[in-house]
């Protein structure tokens, strides 16, 4: 479905990814997870080239995401959904509208269609009672289900989330999980840089640890947080939870 | 007191200067149409080159735009309406104006669109480029409407200083308010028009000057 080879990232002269080989099946849930600065965000924007690759290829169901230029790479970040940290709904549109706008604008449905597309998507993440409320009347955790929404509704082929949940309050965060889930049950693939490692173990098929811009170790949950062979996972993970839990 | 009365309040006066008066206003009203038309058109476009990362539309564009907000309106207009036919370009007094208030009110507008997009996250535009719209649906979907809404009160100012700026034009001739005012108190020997056209100048501005107040302790609250 995804296939990333050999992708270099150079931010001026600090290269921030190196040699990044990741292939994602239809279907999956790829997790990914790194200290900060390893450039997992990074990679996730090079996969709808909202960052340039320095080098290297994306390949989306066998089309290359790297080679399209102008209305080509319009149309092909339409089939990748993304969804940011910060949420950023448009802050001037019901939530109604910020569903619909690119339903109408790049996939050209009408406004019938894409509002019927619209009710169904926010009903989907809980909150088709919200739909003429505006962003800012939302929580946070309302305002990613939205966001959420915003790119279901264009029937994207892959999502990628970039740590979806961290600017959330603790009691939030529980929601958008859900909603994430339920997608993974129907079969979305999806690529998810996170910090909730319970997440992961639960619903993650496959779990990749990156470390100063390279791919460190690629495993099931179970072999990424039970089995770490690398000594730097063994740190990450150590710190993250000096438990050992 | 009476006197007083009779040189600045004069109604009879008032009333016969009105048909001139009202024609100078209509000119007035014309010129600010045109300059504030082609300025915030003019502007917006002068505001997207010079955010450009291409050197080449940049690097004019912020020129132009740094030019011509240093230049005094009233130098600008008196080089158009006087210099340039010597280039062989006769202009009526009308277009000279238009030209010289456009030159500057476009640099003026420029620097207030500049700020307004500058003001709307990264993270806006990225959404919409993330959902498949194309440069300019994004410019006008979702960065526009956001930049305008966070510099209304500035776009407005600007906009009040147009109407202020077209009393000047009464110096290349053209027969706006200001310079209709000032005929008919030549030949009555009475301030009257004067202060009639004052009054109209403060009719249309002071409404806008209001706003701008509401708009910018509205700003303040939040
Ligand atoms: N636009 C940029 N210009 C220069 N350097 C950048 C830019 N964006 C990211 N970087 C650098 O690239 C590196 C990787 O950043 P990235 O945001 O991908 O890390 P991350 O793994 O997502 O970290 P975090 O967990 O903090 O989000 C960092 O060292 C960062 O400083
Ligand atoms: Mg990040």
């Amino acid at each position: 479905m995804i296939e990333i080879n050999k992708l270099e990232k150079c931010f001026g002269d600090t290269q921030v990814l190196t040699s990044i080989d990741l292939r994602v099946n239809r279907g999956e849930l790829v997790f990914v997870i790194g200290p900060s600065g390893s450039g997992k965000s990074t990679m996730l924007r090079c996969c709808n080239r909202l960052e340039e690759p320095t080098s290297g290829s994306i390949l989306l169901d066998g089309e290359h995401v790297t080679d399209c230029r102008g209305r080509a790479l319009d149309r092909m970040r339409l089939k990748i959904g993304m969804v940011f940290q910060g949420f950023h709904l448009y802050p001037h549109k019901s939530v109604l509208a910020n569903v619909m706008l690119a339903q109408v604008k790049a996939l050209k449905r009408s406004r019938s269609e894409a509002e019927a597309r619209a009710m169904e998507m926010l009903d989907h993440v809980g909150l088709a009672h919200k739909a003429s409320a505006m962003p800012s009347e939302l929580s946070g955790g309302q305002q990613q289900r939205v966001a959420i929404a915003r790119a279901l509704a264009l029937d994207p082929k892959v999502m990628l989330f970039d740590e979806p949940t961290s600017a959330l309050d603790p009691e939030l965060v529980g929601s958008v999980l859900k909603v994430m889930k339920q997608l993974r049950d129907e079969g979305m693939t999806m690529v998810v840089v996170s910090h909730e490692m319970n997440f992961a173990r639960e619903a993650a098929d496959r779990v990749v640890f990156m470390d100063g811009g390279v791919v460190v170790e690629v495993g099931t949950p179970e072999e990424i947080f039970g089995n770490p062979k690398s000594e730097r996972l063994r740190a990450f993970l150590s710190r993250l939870q000096p438990s050992g839990a | 007191m009476s006197n007083f009365i009779d040189l600045f309040f004069n109604l009879d006066i008032m009333g016969q200067a009105w048909p001139l008066l009202f024609k100078g206003l209509i000119i007035t009203l014309k010129l600010c149409a045109v300059v504030i038309g082609l300025g915030v058109v003019g502007g917006l476009l002068l505001a997207l080159g010079a955010l450009s990362p291409r050197r080449w539309l940049k690097w004019p564009a912020v020129g132009f735009i740094d030019l011509f907000r240093a230049l005094p309106p009233l130098v600008l207009l008196i080089f158009v309406y006087s210099g340039l036919p010597f280039a062989g370009l006769d202009l009526s007094p009308f277009m000279a104006v238009v030209i010289a208030f456009f030159l500057n009110n476009s640099a003026y507008f420029a620097e207030v669109f500049r700020a307004g997009i500058q003001s709307v996250p990264k993270g806006q535009t990225e959404a919409a480029r993330a959902t498949g719209l194309g440069a300019a649906q994004t410019l006008i979907q979702v960065v526009l409407p956001q930049a305008v809404r966070n510099v209304l009160p500035d776009l407005l100012s600007n906009t009040v200083e147009v109407v202020k700026l077209t009393s000047l034009a009464s110096v290349v001739s053209l027969s706006e308010l200001l310079y209709s005012a000032n005929m008919a108190r030549s030949v009555t020997y009475n301030s009257s028009p004067l202060v009639l056209a004052a009054l109209i100048y403060l009719a249309i501005l002071w409404p806008l000057v209001r706003l701008i107040s509401r708009y910018q302790r509205g700003i303040a609250v939040h």
